[in-house]
This record gives C-alpha cells, sequence and structure tokens, in this order.
C-alpha cells in the first residue's frame, strides 16, 4: 500500500496549551481512517492542520512525498466536509458543488456533468434549485459531501460529519458514506467521538487522549488488543483489572490465578487485565472460577447487562439468560477472552468501584510477599465504556 | 392560560413603542402628505408638487443664458453629491470594515470607539471644524506651507462639500457593514479557500456576497441623509451649492410651508423607490451570485 500522507512528530500548542504533543501518522491510499478520541483530545487540529488550516510547531506533514506544511490550503489536494457543514448560504445546492470548478473555470457544460454525476452519487438529484438553507440536515450533508468530492481530491477530511444527525439518519449516512468511499477508491480521514462509529466504518482506527496517540489499528485489533487501560475503557464495555503477570499465559486477578494467552512479560510484573462483559460465562456458583452476587440487572433487548458483585467489587456482564437480582452465580473465564496489558498513566483512572488501584500505583515499591497477599484478596472494577458520546 | 398571559404580557411592553412610532413617525408623515397637497387655506391641490417639476429660472453663466428647471437641477445636483460622497463612503469603509471584523476582540472594540467618537458631537460643530481646517488660511494649507507645499483652495467647491458629508456620514457605513463581517462565519471562509480559492476569490465570491445586506443598509444610511443635507453646502460650499436640503430650508423658513412639504414628500418617494429597485437588485444577486 502506498502512503499518501505522513504526519511526523507533529506537535501544536495554543496560547502555551500542548494540543497535540508529538504525533506521528501515516495515512494510505484508498483508506478509511479514523481519528477518535473524546472531546478537546486534537482530533479537529490534526485533521485542520492536513487541511492546511493550522500550522504545526513543529513537525512535518508530508503529501505524497512532499512536505506540504508551508502549501496554504487552495493548493492542497484535500477537501474538507466541515461540521455543520458550512454550506454557502447564497447559493443554491447546484452552485455549492458547483463551487471549485467555476474557480477552476471548468468548461460549463462540464460542470453540469461533473455536478450531476456528484449530486446523483449522494441521491440529490433534483435538488438542484433548491436553496441549501431549505435543507433539512442529511441532505445538507450529502450536499457539503458532494461538494467536497466533485474536486476528485486525493484525500477527503470529514471534521465529524453525522453529530448533527438523529440516530436513524446517522446509521444510514454511515453505510452511504462508507459506499461511497469504496465507489470513489478517495482516502477517507474520518473524526468522530462515537466508537461504535469508528469500528463499524473504520479500516483503521486511531485512538487518540490528550493530544496523543494512544493505539493505531484495524477495529478488531483495537477492541481485542487495547494498548493501555484508555483504549480498553474508551473502546467498549470492560472490566479492567488491577493484576500480576506470574509467569507466561499465567495471570492473577480477583484474587484468583486464571490460564491466558499473554507472553513476554516480566515475571511477576504488575498489569491491567481487561476482560469484556460479553466474554464471562455464566455457570451454577459451584463451578465458577470467581463466585459472586447479582446486584442489578438491565434488559437491553439482545441481551441483559447485569452487574455482579465480586468480594466487593462489581463487573459488568452481558448474558442471553435471565439471572434475578441476589442470585449467586458462577463466571467461568476462557484463556483468550482475558486480555492482559502493560500498566500505562492510565492504569486505575478508570472505574467507579475501585479501591485497589490506590495500592496498585504504589505495587513498584511492595515487596514480593506481599504481592501474595494482595493476589489473594484480588483487586478488581468493573467499567462501563463511554458508548453513548 | 400561560400564553394568554404572555401574549398580553407582549402587547403591553410592546404598546410603549407602537405609541412612540405612531406619534413620531406616522403622524409627522401625515403633516408632510397632508401640507404637500393643500394650499394655504388648506385646500386640496396639487400645485405645489407640479410646481417642483415645472418651475423654471434663468442661469447666466457669463457666456450663456440659459432657462432650466430650477428644482430639477437642485435636486441632481444634491444627488450628484450624494452618490460621490456614498461611494467614497463605501470604497473606504468596506475595506475598514472588512479588517475591523478580521482584527482582535481589543482592536475592534478601539477601532469601534474611535469610529462612534465624531457621532457623539454636534453636527453643527463638525461643519465647523472643517471649515477651519479646509479655509484658504485654514489649518490644512498652515500645514502644506509649514511643508513649503502648495497650499490648495478647497473651501467653496464641491469637494468640500463632498469631504463634510462624507466625513459626517462615514460611521453609517461602516458600522452595518462591520455587523454583517463580523457574524460572517469563519468556516465559510476556510471552506471557500479548501475548495480552491485564494484570498481575492473568496473576498469576490463568499464575502462580498454575503455582505451584501450590511453594504445595503449602509448605502441607505449615507444616501438618504446626504442627498437632503442642508447647511453642510451652505458651510463648506460658501452657499454656492445651493441642495434639496437647502431649498426644502428655504422655503420653509420664508414660511412656504406647502411648497416645503411638497418638495420633502417628493424627495421621500423617490428615495423609497430607489431603495426598492435597490432591493430587489441586490435579492436576485444574492440568489444568483
Ligand atoms: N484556535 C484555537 N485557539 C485556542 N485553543 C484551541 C484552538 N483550537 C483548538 N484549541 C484547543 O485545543 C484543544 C483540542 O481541540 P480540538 O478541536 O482539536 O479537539 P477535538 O478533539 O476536535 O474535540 P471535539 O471532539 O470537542 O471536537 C482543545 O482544548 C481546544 O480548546
Ligand atoms: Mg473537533
Amino acid at each position: 500500500m502506498k502512503k499518501i500522507i505522513e504526519l511526523k512528530n507533529i506537535t501544536k500548542s495554543f496560547d502555551g496549551e500542548v494540543v497535540l504533543d508529538n504525533i506521528s501518522l501515516d495515512i494510505y491510499d484508498n483508506e478509511f481512517i479514523t481519528l477518535l478520541g473524546p472531546s478537546g483530545c486534537g482530533k479537529t487540529t490534526t485533521l485542520r492542520i492536513i487541511g492546511g488550516f493550522e500550522t504545526p510547531d513543529s513537525g512535518d506533514v508530508i503529501f505524497m512525498g512532499e512536505d506540504i506544511k508551508d502549501v496554504p490550503p487552495y493548493k492542497r489536494n484535500v477537501n474538507t466536509v466541515f461540521q455543520r457543514y458550512a454550506l454557502f448560504p447564497h447559493l443554491n445546492v447546484f452552485e455549492n458543488v458547483a463551487f471549485s470548478l467555476r474557480e477552476k473555470k471548468v468548461p460549463k457544460d462540464e460542470i453540469k456533468r461533473k455536478v450531476t454525476e456528484m449530486l446523483t452519487l449522494v441521491a440529490l438529484k433534483g435538488f438542484e434549485k433548491r436553496s441549501v438553507t431549505s435543507l433539512s440536515g442529511g441532505q445538507q450533508q450529502r450536499v457539503a459531501i458532494a461538494r467536497a468530492l466533485v474536486n476528485q481530491p486525493k484525500v477527503l477530511l470529514l471534521d465529524e460529519p453525522l453529530a448533527a444527525l438523529d440516530l436513524k439518519l446517522r446509521k444510514d449516512m454511515q453505510v452511504e458514506l462508507k459506499n461511497i468511499q469504496k465507489a470513489t477508491g478517495i482516502t477517507f480521514v474520518f473524526v468522530t467521538h462515537d466508537q461504535e462509529e469508528a469500528l463499524s466504518m473504520s479500516d483503521t482506527v486511531v485512538v487518540m487522549s490528550e493530544g496523543r496517540i494512544q493505539q493505531i489499528g484495524t477495529p478488531v485489533d483495537i477492541y481485542n488488543e487495547p494498548t493501555n487501560a484508555f483504549v480498553a475503557d474508551f473502546i467498549g464495555e470492560s472490566n479492567i483489572l488491577d493484576g500480576v503477570m506470574l509467569e507466561d499465559r499465567k495471570v492473577s486477578f480477583a484474587g484468583q490465578v486464571f490460564e491466558c494467552v499473554d507472553e513476554g512479560f516480566d515475571r511477576r510484573e504488575p498489569v491491567d487485565v481487561v476482560v469484556r462483559p460479553e466474554d464471562v460465562d455464566i455457570v451454577p456458583a459451584d463451578r465458577g472460577m470467581l463466585k459472586g452476587v447479582v446486584t442489578s440487572v438491565t434488559f437491553l433487548g439482545v441481551h441483559y447487562e447485569i452487574i455482579v458483585d465480586i468480594d466487593g467489587f462489581k463487573w459488568m456482564i452481558q448474558t442471553t439468560d435471565f439471572w434475578d437480582v441476589d442470585e449467586t452465580i458462577g463466571l467461568v473465564i476462557e484463556p483468550d477472552a482475558i486480555h492482559v496489558m502493560k500498566k500505562s498513566e492510565y492504569s486505575g483512572m478508570f472505574g467507579d468501584y475501585s479501591t485497589f488501584s490506590d495500592e496498585m500505583e504504589e505495587i513498584g515499591e511492595v515487596e514480593i510477599e506481599e504481592l501474595a497477599e494482595i493476589e489473594e484478596r484480588g483487586g478488581n472494577r468493573t467499567e462501563s465504556g463511554k458508548t453513548d458520546e | 392560560m400561560n400564553k394568554k398571559t404572555s401574549s398580553l404580557v407582549q402587547r403591553l411592553t410592546l404598546t410603549p413603542y407602537s405609541v412612540w412610532a405612531v406619534l413620531f413617525i406616522v403622524v409627522p408623515l401625515v403633516f408632510v402628505a397632508y401640507y404637500a397637497f393643500t394650499d394655504s387655506s388648506f385646500a386640496f391641490t396639487t400645485d405645489n408638487i407640479t410646481r417642483f417639476f415645472t418651475a423654471t429660472s434663468v442661469v447666466d453663466d457669463g457666456e450663456t443664458v440659459r432657462e432650466v428647471h430650477t428644482y430639477l437641477v437642485i435636486f441632481m445636483r444634491s444627488l450628484k453629491l450624494a452618490v460621490i460622497s456614498t461611494v467614497i463612503c463605501l470604497l473606504m469603509g468596506y475595506p475598514l470594515a472588512y479588517i475591523m471584523a478580521r482584527a482582535p476582540e481589543k482592536t475592534q472594540k478601539i477601532l469601534l470607539t474611535l469610529i462612534m467618537i465624531p457621532m457623539w458631537m454636534n453636527f453643527l460643530i463638525r461643519t465647523y471644524a472643517w471649515m477651519t481646517i479646509l479655509q484658504d488660511k485654514g489649518i490644512l494649507n498652515g500645514f502644506l506651507t509649514a511643508l513649503h507645499l502648495r497650499p490648495v483652495h478647497v473651501i467653496g467647491t464641491e469637494s468640500a462639500v463632498i469631504i463634510g458629508m462624507v466625513y459626517d456620514y462615514f460611521p453609517y457605513m461602516v458600522l452595518p457593514i462591520y455587523s454583517v463581517m463580523a457574524k460572517l462565519d469563519v468556516r465559510l471562509l476556510e471552506a471557500a479557500s479548501d475548495l480552491g480559492c485564494p484570498g481575492p476569490s473568496v473576498l469576490r465570491r463568499v464575502i462580498w456576497p454575503l455582505s451584501i445586506p450590511g453594504v445595503l443598509s449602509g448605502v441607505t444610511m449615507v444616501l438618504v441623509p446626504s442627498i437632503s443635507t442642508f447647511y453642510i453646502s451652505q458651510k463648506l460650499g460658501n452657499g454656492k451649492f445651493f441642495l434639496i436640503g437647502d431649498a426644502i430650508e428655504g422655503q420653509y423658513v420664508a414660511n412656504n410651508l406647502h411648497f416645503a412639504a411638497a418638495i420633502a414628500f417628493i424627495l421621500m418617494v423617490i428615495l423609497l423607490v430607489c431603495m426598492a429597485l435597490m432591493q430587489k437588485l441586490a435579492n436576485r444577486k444574492l440568489i444568483v451570485a
């Protein structure tokens, strides 16, 4: 695959506050890449640097092998779909889409042909004469996409293009956008803070937090192999527990020793352990590796989401079977359901039910003998990701 | 019930405004129209109106002696000076408004205050100030002489009248354009740039069409008062440029209230028609552009 954009060690601050901290990112041809992260983590700023609306304090922006740091936006072969569209209110739908072609003095009949082609692509044929202010949010969105695509840019930048749409329309547009991307073969750099959207649409997901890239990978990698507690927390629902790696493929958490598939940690290395709520099997209490009491049950249509209290710590578990509050159940966790991560600055930051994280933060100083005690007591917390943002 | 009270409250709060509007806007207009179409015994007549279009006088400019339509000539002269002043205000005001709207907030406030300060001064005083500046032995020429440049003769020329008008009405051009520009969404400008427009193109294709409403109200607010201005021409033009405002004033002072009202009425109708046409033109332009 061909690299189309390379960001190299980009740093940017506003008013002395670092917004992007040494960002490096390769974007490949024909790729649907998504920048995902909580509000204020620097997604828009990254996009604006690619678009040419901001200049990085340091670092390079390479576009098809050329440094374009000092190239103004109007000379870049990159177009943007702005958040809230930024359509020209004084122009009708046709003229909005034709805007860049008129600037390039494209012949009239070719403009007509191209605009019509684009409006067909976004299913807005017949809307040519309409004023853009009279369109619905979804229609305006599609005009914005057509306007940005008509120029056949190498790269299309989309800043939370679906954020203002209602859920149903958003789902439809997700599919439509993905189809457009496949049909045109244009590289899409997509910004969102909706993790579901990111996972379902992207070839590559870039998880950002506080101006730094936390992880780059395919949606499956990001979900199954989060690199740290932040990513595990941000993507999907996670039970994140403090644990200790006893040896390769053997980890201890929640007061028990579990088989796992992870290797390459130091002996007795403190780690974060992720167990996804859907990966836990529920069995009768006497047959479980762990035993706990159901404290709440929520019916979510496809499955139940239950909170289970294990030695005073609460796990979230998803199950299709009904378990009533106050029932005692057993849990079985298969080796491949356990994901072990290195400790990071985010360790212990997530989960409302953590009491052990404070102790675990000082694990470095804890003697080996004491570790055994901690293992015995176990440490866990339940974490629900921010799905609805 | 809630709705009812709120609409009642609304009506109550609007009442003072309505009373004010009727008292100070509608009533005077009715009086102007009434006087324009009546004679001194308040009987209906269109004589006053006809007089405006038909009255003639003899002009002797030393070489030829001509008979001209007195008031039409005066009107055209007023229109010419007003249009020139308006154009100058626009040419100076538009870039200033643009720069202001893009400046840091603090600079914006300072510039706004600077533009408005002259408006706090009495208009007569401002005009007198310009007299002392532009006189043959005034400040301007003193300055030029000090720099060993040739003094200029400005007072009593059309230029002096235009300078006075531009100075007086400039804020009325800048402020409406500025307020439209300040509200302009920067992302539209970024979008234009993103779609391949260099700076001048962004100005021509996005900023200008979107600022037309501001330009229109600026033009209206300068053109209307400058076409009907008096006094400036008397003081800075040494009375050589008799304008329609001076004509109204003259008739009024001479106690020809009915004819003064007729001139005012005709002027008003002409201005209204002009404004309506301009608005229409702009509307069409806004959609096509
Ligand atoms: N022009 C600017 N001047 C000052 N600070 C800015 C500017 N632009 C962005 N910032 C700051 O930089 C940080 C990152 O902003 P950015 O818009 O990139 O975040 P984001 O990830 O896009 O967030 P969101 O999801 O809310 O859009 C924020 O703290 C923001 O306040
Ligand atoms: Mg943003």
